[in-house]
């Protein structure tokens, strides 16, 4: 037991936890503060995995702007209780046995047999998922990519727009 | 026959222009004919077949230069296995000679033709048939030219049937008319099947000829069935005697001879031309052709000498009793094509061709003449009914010799001709009919005796049967307004005549006692013959028949001619023998009786017994129908309905089972479908696993 | 931090299979929603883990283009909530199965 692997068994620990507390939460925004609560968490990881550009990202547009799209949807929509009449039939049961049929196969995949590559910090190059290297292919390797990103986030701005429109409201 | 490289390379080369010509002439008239007009379309057919006379002409000039001929191929036309029949064409003597006077002929009565069916196709009120008539005309002639030129049985066939196509279109020339209005069409169907039965005997002697000798050419023929010797002599001699079967019915012999009267409802060119003098000697033509085979067949020959003596004495006698004018001439034809067929039946190759030739000339003169008589009869009927507002009202035949009389002063120049052509067959000297007759008469004399008191009866009756026709129709008094309103024809009617008449007059220079141009000549095809020497006895007293005949011809019917109405004066002393030769032996009625009356029972039975009650009711209905109903209700319900039916109806029974059972899965609940791809996640996932751990 | 891969990759799969079972049982669509993001976090997790094994920064940018498409379907997809709330007055999935055979 090396202090990294309880630093991480901890840290998962609290992943895992504050998954299943979203998922379990009545309320949407119980729920909404869960998950933030996961990718933060999750965002230390990529931290402690020499990933700091992408664990920045993660809580300014994951934990930051896209919560506060969802809470603020909750907030609009007004409908944390959402279910009306029964549950589905086996619905619950068949999810919650394939889900942890899907669980034990994995794990036993990645478990079972060699452990993989130990990931060690000496090993690493200087400045490894720093903004700098991360930002240096981002705009030589994936120039095109990024700037398709930009053209679909752009879509779903004005597809978003035109969806949430109201038609009965419109040229006044 | 050695393959002469220089003579093919030069005017042998040309002969199949002989066929070209005629065949362009008819393609011209076929297609512009119409368009150009009478003028156009006679020039145009006269002048083919004048060309073809001067190919003819050039092929004779190169035969006088390399006599041996040459075989001109034309196409590789058949080859079956080991069949192999070229088309080839045979230039040597004696097609040349058949050339020289099939197209000779030909032109002279092409050109009559052009004058005579100008005033035919307005009698008969159709102008439009001009055109046709030559079309016809030239086709018969390439025909012709095929079958003289033919090297082989087939090709010769072809000609054959070509010629029996033209006859049958050309006696049917007014299908319309005619007794009862299909007279005209009858005589036609009537000759086209007694031809028919003749070329079923051609045709079996060709199968014969192939499956014996392996070939279908004159020549391998012969020298294999001279190379078999006393075996074939059985094959030979049923080839030559079915061959003999095929030239009665194209040369109007014994049994078959009863279409060539009938004939005569064509045209008068028509049955000049393809009647008397060319198409109806292809018999004749044939039998000299396969000499050899009959020189190997004696049986044979002794029969066609008999049949061809019989046929010459048999149909002289009708002649006598007949009162048409082309009816005589046509029993004439028989009779003389009989003359022919006996020669060649008693190997007188040189004295049959001899006479096919100085036939040709003088038949044709009568017939042109005939016509030209018939010409002027029906403008003196037309002319003496004109304004009487009956043109065509009651009956009146303008070939009827009663109708006739005393046309010699009206028409001086057909008068005059045809008096030649009467004494040239009645064989007076120095016509070319007495020698060619004679020849025969000789070679009679010399070697079948029988033969030879039946050709001379025949001979006698000939002339006898020529005289009363002239002098009924040219001596006396009209017996008739028509005949008395009779005027001479045009030139282009008469010049004909006159070239025919000229030929007929010295025709005999041919093949004169003693010089025997026409043997010498056709010794290169045929072979050397001994002619038999010239015998005063024989001449004289064949001479003197016909002087005897003519006078008694003169005595019955030139010293008192004949009145208006006035029966026949042999009629009463003769009694019943007159009415049997009016009647023609009643050879028709004869021919009724035995096979078409029986032909139709048998046909009538067979409709009714065999068709309708056996094949119709029974073998139809019950067997067939029944059958069939039965067998396709067993599919229908044995087969059809369990087991197409049944298979197509479970595959759709199953489909809609299992779209019903897969219709459940489809809830629309977004959730459940999730399900289904986790599931399908999990199920892959195991799958891997399990695969890399086994 | 000295820890085997596996071990990262592990608790990506857990947290992928919580996805999983989220979108799969509950029925309010903004929860099943998060249950995407979730699973969509736990890939990008994996995507880290073996980006520092293998030495690549490609996996951190393929990481960033996910966090951005994730954007754009968040923004998308919300809005497409709110509409269906408009015409059926629930967020239930479950009220959506027009699609029923």
């Amino acid at each position: 037991m090396t202090p990294d692997l309880i630093l991480f068994l901890a840290l998962a620990l609290l992943a895992v936890a504050t998954a299943v507390a979203m998922l379990a939460s009545r309320s949407a925004v119980y729920s909404a503060l869960f998950l933030v609560l996961n990718l933060v968490t999750v965002a230390i990881l990529y931290l402690l995995l020499n990933a700091a550009f992408i664990a920045m990202v993660q809580v300014t547009v994951y934990a930051g702007a896209i919560m506060v799209l969802f809470l603020f949807v909750i907030m609009l929509l007004g409908s944390q209780q959402a279910a009306v009449g029964p549950d589905l039939p086996w619905q619950r049961t068949v999810s919650l046995v394939l889900g942890a049929a899907l669980v034990a196969l994995m794990g036993y995949v990645l478990l079972a047999g060699s452990r993989g590559t130990l990931l060690t910090a000496t090993a690493l190059l200087e400045g490894f998922g720093s903004p700098q290297s991360v930002g240096r292919v981002l705009f030589s390797e994936y120039m095109v990519p990024f700037e398709a990103v930009s053209t679909l986030l752009l879509a779903a701005m004005v597809g978003a727009i035109v969806l949430t429109r109201d038609e009965r409201t419109e040229g006044r | 026959m050695q393959f002469s490289e220089a003579a093919v390379n030069g005017w042998f080369g040309l002969v199949p222009l002989i066929i070209a010509f005629p065949v362009a002439g008819l393609l011209v008239n076929l297609v512009l004919g119409r368009r150009l007009g009478e003028r156009f379309t006679g020039f145009v057919a006269s002048a083919a077949v004048a060309l073809a006379f001067g190919v003819a002409v050039l092929q004779g000039l190169a035969l006088l230069e390399h006599p041996e001929g040459a075989r001109v191929l034309v196409a590789d036309w058949i080859t079956i296995g080991e069949l192999s029949v070229p088309w080839a064409i045979q230039v040597d003597t004696l097609s040349v000679t058949m050339m020289l006077m099939v197209t000779g002929v030909s032109t002279l009565i092409h050109i009559y033709a052009a004058g005579y069916m100008h005033d035919d196709v307005r009698f008969q009120g159709d102008p439009g048939r001009y055109t046709r008539f030559f079309i016809f005309f030239n086709l018969f002639v390439a025909a012709m030219m095929i079958l003289i030129s033919g090297d082989s049985f087939l090709t010769l066939f072809v000609g054959w049937e070509g010629v029996g196509l033209c006859s049958y279109l050309l006696i049917g020339f007014w299908y319309e008319k005619g007794k009862d209005g299909i007279g005209n069409a009858l005589a036609g169907k009537k000759a086209f099947v007694a031809n028919r039965i003749g070329d079923f005997g051609f045709l079996i002697a060709m199968f014969l000829a192939y499956t014996n000798f392996h070939s279908l050419t004159f020549e391998t023929v012969f020298e294999h069935a001279e190379a078999a010797g006393p075996e074939a002599g059985l094959a030979v001699t049923l080839i030559t005697l079915f061959l003999l079967l095929g030239a009665t019915g194209k040369s109007a012999q014994i049994p078959l001879f009863v279409w060539l009267p009938d004939a005569m409802a064509g045209p008068t060119p028509v049955s000049a031309l393809i009647h008397a003098a060319t198409m109806v000697t292809a018999g004749v033509y044939m039998i000299t052709r396969t000499h050899v085979l009959f020189h190997l067949a004696p049986v044979s020959s002794s029969v066609v000498a008999l049949v061809g003596a019989a046929t010459a004495f048999f149909a002289a006698t009708i002649a006598v009793g007949q009162f048409d004018i082309k009816k005589v001439l046509a029993y004439s034809t028989i009779s003389q094509l009989g003359f022919m067929v006996a020669a060649v039946g008693m190997g007188a190759h040189v004295a049959g061709m001899f006479h096919l030739v100085t036939h040709a000339f003088f038949k044709a003169l009568l017939f042109l003449g005939s016509g030209s008589v018939i010409l002027g009869v029906e403008h003196g009927h037309h002319a003496a009914t004109h304004g009487h507002g009956d043109a065509h009202g009651g009956h009146f035949d303008p070939q009827d010799m009663r109708n006739m009389g005393g046309m010699g002063t009206r028409m001086k120049a057909t008068f005059t001709v045809y008096l030649i052509g009467a004494l040239a067959l009645a064989g007076i000297p120095p016509l070319a009919g007495f020698f060619s007759k004679d020849e025969i008469l000789l070679e009679a004399q010399h070697t079948n005796l029988p033969v030879y008191v039946l050709l001379t009866a025949a001979a006698f009756l000939t002339a006898f049967y020529m005289g009363r026709q002239v002098f009924m129709v040219f001596f006396g008094k009209p017996r008739s307004t028509a005949a008395a309103h009779a005027k001479e024809n045009p030139p282009l009617i008469v010049l004909p005549l006159v070239a025919l008449a000229a030929l007929s007059l010295l025709g005999g220079a041919l093949n004169l006692p003693g010089l025997h141009t026409l043997g010498h000549w056709l010794e290169h095809t045929l072979g050397a013959e001994k002619a038999p020497e010239f015998s005063w006895l024989v001449a004289g007293v064949s001479t003197a028949l016909a002087l005897a005949a003519i006078t008694l011809a003169w005595r019955i019917y030139g010293r008192r001619p004949l009145a208006e109405n006035q029966p026949d004066p042999i009629a009463a002393p003769l009694g019943g023998l007159f009415q049997a030769l009016n009647q023609k032996w009643w050879v028709d009625e004869f021919y009724e009786w035995l096979v078409l009356r029986r032909y139709v029972r048998l046909s009538a039975w067979l409709a009714h017994q065999v068709d309708t009650i056996f094949w119709h009711n029974w073998f139809h209905d019950s067997v067939l129908a029944a059958g069939f109903r039965r067998g396709t209700r067993w599919l229908a319900e044995g087969f059809d309905l369990p087991v197409i039916d049944g298979a197509s109806a479970a595959l759709a029974r199953w489909v809609t089972d299992i779209g019903g059972g897969l219709r459940r899965m489809q809830s629309g609940y977004v959730r459940n479908y999730a399900v289904y791809v986790l599931a399908g996640v999990v199920l892959m996932l195991s799958f891997f696993l399990v695969r890399s751990l086994s | 931090m000295n820890i085997p891969t596996n071990y990262v990759v592990a608790l990506s799969a857990v947290l992928f299979t919580l996805g999983v079972v989220g979108v799969l049982i509950r029925r309010n669509a903004i929860i099943a929603f998060m249950s995407v993001e979730l699973m969509l976090n736990a890939a990008n997790l994996a995507f880290i883990a073996f980006a520092r094994a293998q030495q690549q920064v490609s996996g951190h940018v393929f990481v960033f283009f996910v966090i951005a498409v994730a954007a754009a379907e968040v923004a998308v997809g919300l809005a497409l909530i709110v509409t269906i709330f408009k015409a059926k007055h629930s967020i239930d999935v479950d009220q959506v199965s027009s699609l029923k055979g």
